[in-house]
């Protein structure tokens, strides 16, 4: 009984007619694909992405060298080295992320008390060469400036979260 | 509590969260508790510190009594049951933190101490997440305490750990608690910094960030320090430290608990010195004078100079043309090595008494100097006469010791050069010129009736002429009396021109008096250099080695054909600077081996070798008991810098000399203890002969001076935070002011030194603390590079 119906499916090409019916639904349903790079996906305010380095509306840096993200880094992706500045306040005189080693946790971002590590929205840059994958504290405060708006804005929509 | 212990009249059985322990009477129930194992929180207590009472926080909950009481504070009684952890107790404990934490900044992230504070620890048990406070918190101004210990006291939980500290430990009441409530601070009583040689350790008591390490701040964080166990690098005590490291990089030093040394302190020298390890002038690389100029070389090359250079010496002008001056904090891997080199080529010219003068007498010398008694037992003595000692700053932790045993009425002695000003009560003080000395001592030994056989005819004049003076009498009557007596030298006895006598003299009121007879070495190996052969007279072990070779002082008044400095500067560490310096640049082959390369050390070195410093390599101390320390290395040496014993074993291998064939410094150091292990300080014969009195040839002014505290070794005098604090200042010449008015130079304001052809101008103090007749000019500082003896004649004029 069971090599009949076997040999009847196989004559009139059922399990070709059964794999067609997934391609016709997906033929009339709506498509997702992104023309990337030209379209992107929506991204979450809380999305992790490349890190920055932010600094208070005045200026100043807000890293005060606590060394919190450095501890809790599971990849062991950031160093820091701190003394005290001419005006006696707390800084880092390095502070640098290797984004090879970095796995995105976000547990920086997480752990910093003043708001100063955070991961933007950015999910596309490139190395030319070995050891510019290591970022350094001005190109991390470079960032911050250049996304600050986005930040400000995605940490204030987080705010109540936290 | 498995072995039962024995139940004496003064003991009572205390029941601690429902377990009996016993305890003595009278003791505190922390101390109980502490002994037990049983956590009870605390903050202005501390084992070693009188007990204050008034942080709160180790409230304890005791049957019976109305209100919890404070552990720290309550002695146990017979049948008391305490709990630690009863409702009562934790509710208590919890309100005092709130109280704490009301006015203690939320500051932690920037904090040096977080991570390692003991708040921050407390407030994890026992504070609340929420603070209930939403006044402004007090804000209280800093005070600039000088450049070792920095300030935030906004944090202070005024505990008064330091206070107590400074009055009961250093003997310094410099800070103090000023208002009350919340308007209390800890504050120094005038704008100044703390000036005492144990500062440092306020960092350690302080349970907040309150009171931190000024050259560590800000630089690395408690849970990113490798620690590593060491030994500390100046003083013969030997105390045990801890090397806190981040990226094989030394970045602060901690004291470790050991009760029969350092107790749980150290000095600031052992604390700070760890900064001239990243001195801008250390070697990195081997170099060679190629023309006028040294070239920056292979290590193979410079080695090779080297060897060269010394088997030429030794063909050239035979064994006795080669000389090793050796500093007394080389480790005593080093010290055996250079020994073995030295007599491997033939020669006995070896010396780490770079500060000696007076080598009468060195034969009868016993295997290494010694304290004769441990250093615990410092503490105990009844009497304690010193002679030649500035021992606060030449050994901190001695001093702490006799201190100690002052305090509690031992009568402590002295016979020194300069009525130097101690943190203890002194029963009788003599204060004379270097042949002054000699007679009080003298004296000292004569009121005690102690004669000497085989005295010289001269000696015995000498004695003869001697009249006890009354301040004699008394110190022979108090040591007489002393139960626990104890006669010590301290390092000024060690660079007088009449050491041996002194030694000999000494040995003699000991024995008269029923003391034990001591020496404070000097420096870290001082007792090691002796033991690993790195004196002329005796090989390691203490052989004596027929006929002996030139000592320090011979070498660097005819200076051998071939010189190997080791970790020695020359313009510093010897006895007369400027002779020294000339040595150097005399001897027609110089090998620097040491850590840094100075501009002096450029100018008259012929090969420099980079060493690594202390922290750097693996070796062994041994102390002023004869107690050997082994310690590992602990941070990278810079550049091409290697380990001295390394250095020396290729050295070793490429002269061809048998035996140098070592895998690493333990087994140096096991090739040794073989020959040494043994060794006690006893006297090998008669030192009772004594000679002529060098001193009392003196005419005119006698300088004298001691290495100050921090400039005594290549690492404390680039040590750069040390070097801003008050005990760092540069040479002055001292002179008492019937001196001054003697002399013509009441007004000057600065005087023109002159030994010799050696010649400073230095400004000039009149100081009452001088005796008549000297001029106190230190030795080791820059001011006093280009004079000559540090204790010998010397006269004075008015700078053009």
């Amino acid at each position: 009984m069971r090599t009949l119906r076997n040999y009847v499916k196989s004559l009139f090409l059922w399990e070709l007619f059964m794999g067609l019916r997934v391609t016709g639904r997906y033929l009339f349903a709506r498509k997702v694909t992104l023309m990337y790079p030209e379209e992107k996906t929506p991204q979450s305010p809380r999305f992790r992405g490349l890190h920055a380095l932010r600094r208070y509306p005045n200026g100043e840096e807000r890293c005060i060298a606590c060394k919190l993200c450095e501890a809790v880094c599971p990849a062991l992706a950031i160093t820091i080295e701190s003394e005290p500045r001419a005006d006696g306040t707390r800084r880092t005189t390095r502070y640098d992320i290797d984004l090879f080693k970095c796995i995105f946790c976000g547990f920086c971002e997480e752990s910093c008390p003043v708001d100063s590590i955070v991961e933007t929205r950015i999910y596309e840059y490139h190395y030319e060469n070995r050891g510019e994958q290591i970022i350094h504290k001005e190109q991390l405060l470079a960032n911050g400036d250049r996304y600050e708006a986005q930040l400000a804005a995605d940490r204030a929509q987080e705010a109540r979260y936290r | 509590m498995s072995a039962k212990p024995e139940i004496h009249d003064d003991q009572v059985t205390v029941e601690i969260d429902g377990v009996a322990y016993r305890a003595r009477k009278g003791e505190m129930i922390i101390r109980v508790a502490d002994a037990a194992g049983v956590v009870i929180p605390r903050f202005c207590y501390h084992p070693k510190l009188p007990v204050a009472a008034n942080c709160r926080m180790c409230l304890v909950e005791v049957e019976r009594a109305p209100k919890p009481l404070p552990a720290c504070a309550t002695p146990v009684t017979d049948g008391m049951k305490v709990f630690t952890r009863s409702p009562r107790a934790i509710a208590a404990q919890k309100a005092v933190m709130e109280f704490l934490l009301i006015n203690h900044p939320l500051d932690c992230p920037i904090c040096d101490q977080g991570g390692e504070c003991e708040l921050q620890d407390l407030s994890l048990g026992f504070g609340s997440s929420v603070s209930r406070f939403a006044e402004k918190k007090r804000v209280v101004a800093d005070h600039d305490l000088g450049p070792l210990i920095a300030t935030d006291m906004t944090r202070c939980i005024h505990c008064t750990r330091c206070i107590r500290f400074l009055e009961v430990i250093a003997g310094q009441k410099e800070l103090g608690g000023i208002g009350r409530g919340e308007h209390m601070r800890i504050d120094t009583y005038v704008e100044r910094a703390i000036g005492s040689e144990m500062s440092g350790n306020v960092i350690d008591v302080c349970p907040v960030g309150a009171l931190t390490s000024k050259p560590f701040r800000f630089t690395a964080r408690a849970w990113e320090l490798r620690e590593y166990a060491a030994v500390a690098p100046h003083d013969s005590m030997g105390s045990h430290i801890a090397l806190h490291t981040r990226g094989g990089r030394v970045m602060r030093v901690v004291p470790r608990e050991e009760e029969s040394i350092n107790e749980v302190w150290i000095s600031d020298r052992d604390r700070y010195s760890y900064q001239g390890l990243y001195a801008a002038d250390r070697l990195t690389a081997p170099m060679v004078r190629r023309g006028d100029r040294l070239e920056p070389v292979e290590w193979d090359v410079a080695l090779e100079a080297v060897a060269d250079g010394l088997r030429r010496a030794v063909t050239e002008g035979g064994p006795d043309a080669i000389g090793v001056l050796v500093s007394p904090t080389a480790t005593l891997e080093e010290l055996y090595l250079l020994n073995r080199l030295v007599r491997g080529l033939g020669s006995s010219n070896i010396d780490h008494r770079l500060r000696q003068t007076d080598f009468r007498n060195q034969e009868q010398a016993p295997a290494f100097p010694s304290l004769g008694l441990p250093i615990e037992a410092l503490e105990r003595v009844d009497a304690a006469l010193l002679v030649g000692s500035n021992v606060r700053h030449e050994q901190p932790i001695a001093a702490h010791r006799l201190r100690k045993a002052a305090l509690a009425g031992a009568k402590v002695l002295f016979v020194n050069p300069l009525d130097f000003e101690f943190h203890f009560p002194v029963a009788e003080r003599i204060v004379a010129d270097p042949a002054g000395m000699v007679r009080a001592v003298a004296g000292i030994a004569k009121a005690l009736g102690a004669g000497g056989a085989g005295d010289t005819p001269a000696a015995r004049d000498f004695l003869k002429e001697i009249r006890p003076a009354p301040a004699e009498r008394a110190i022979a009557q108090a040591l007489r009396e002393g139960e626990r007596a104890s006669v010590l030298l301290g390092a000024l006895a060690a660079a007088h021109p009449d050491y041996s006598l002194l030694r000999a003299l000494a040995m003699r009121i000991a024995a008269a008096a029923g003391a034990t007879f001591g020496e404070l070495p000097e420096a870290a190996n001082s007792a090691g250099a002796w033991i690993a052969g790195a004196v002329p007279h005796r090989d390691a072990g203490a052989v004596p080695v027929l006929p002996a070779g030139r000592d320090a002082r011979a070498m660097i008044e005819s200076p051998p054909q071939a010189l190997v400095l080791f970790n020695v500067e020359p313009e510093f560490d010897c006895h007369d600077a400027a002779a020294a310096r000339r040595a150097a640049h005399a001897s027609a082959f110089t090998v620097v081996m040491g850590s840094y390369g100075s501009e002096a050390a450029r100018e008259y070195a012929d090969v420099l070798l980079p060493v690594a410093a202390f922290a750097e390599t693996s070796g062994t101390f041994v102390n002023a008991e004869g107690r050997w320390q082994g310690f590992r290395g602990a941070a990278t040496p810079p550049g091409e810098a290697r380990p001295g014993w390394k250095v020396l074993r290729v050295l070793g291998n490429l002269l061809g000399l048998p035996g140098f064939d070592y895998a690493d410094s333990a087994q140096v150091c096991d090739e040794l203890r073989a020959k040494a292990g043994g060794l006690t300080a006893e006297w090998r014969g008669e030192p009772g002969d004594i000679d002529i009195v060098e001193s009392a040839r003196v005419t005119g002014l006698f300088r004298i001076g001691e290495a100050p505290i921090y400039r005594t070794d290549p690492l404390v005098r680039r040590a750069s935070a040390l070097q801003k604090t008050e005990l760092a200042r540069d040479a002055v010449c001292r002179i008492a002011p019937k001196e001054a008015a003697r002399l013509g130079l009441a007004d000057a304001a600065r005087v023109e030194v002159m030994q010799g052809e050696a010649h400073a101008v230095l400004p000039l103090v009149v100081d009452e603390r001088v005796p008549e007749g000297c001029a106190w000019i230190p030795a080791a500082t820059p001011g006093s590079a280009a004079l000559g003896p540090s204790i010998g004649p010397v006269s004075l004029r008015v700078a053009p």
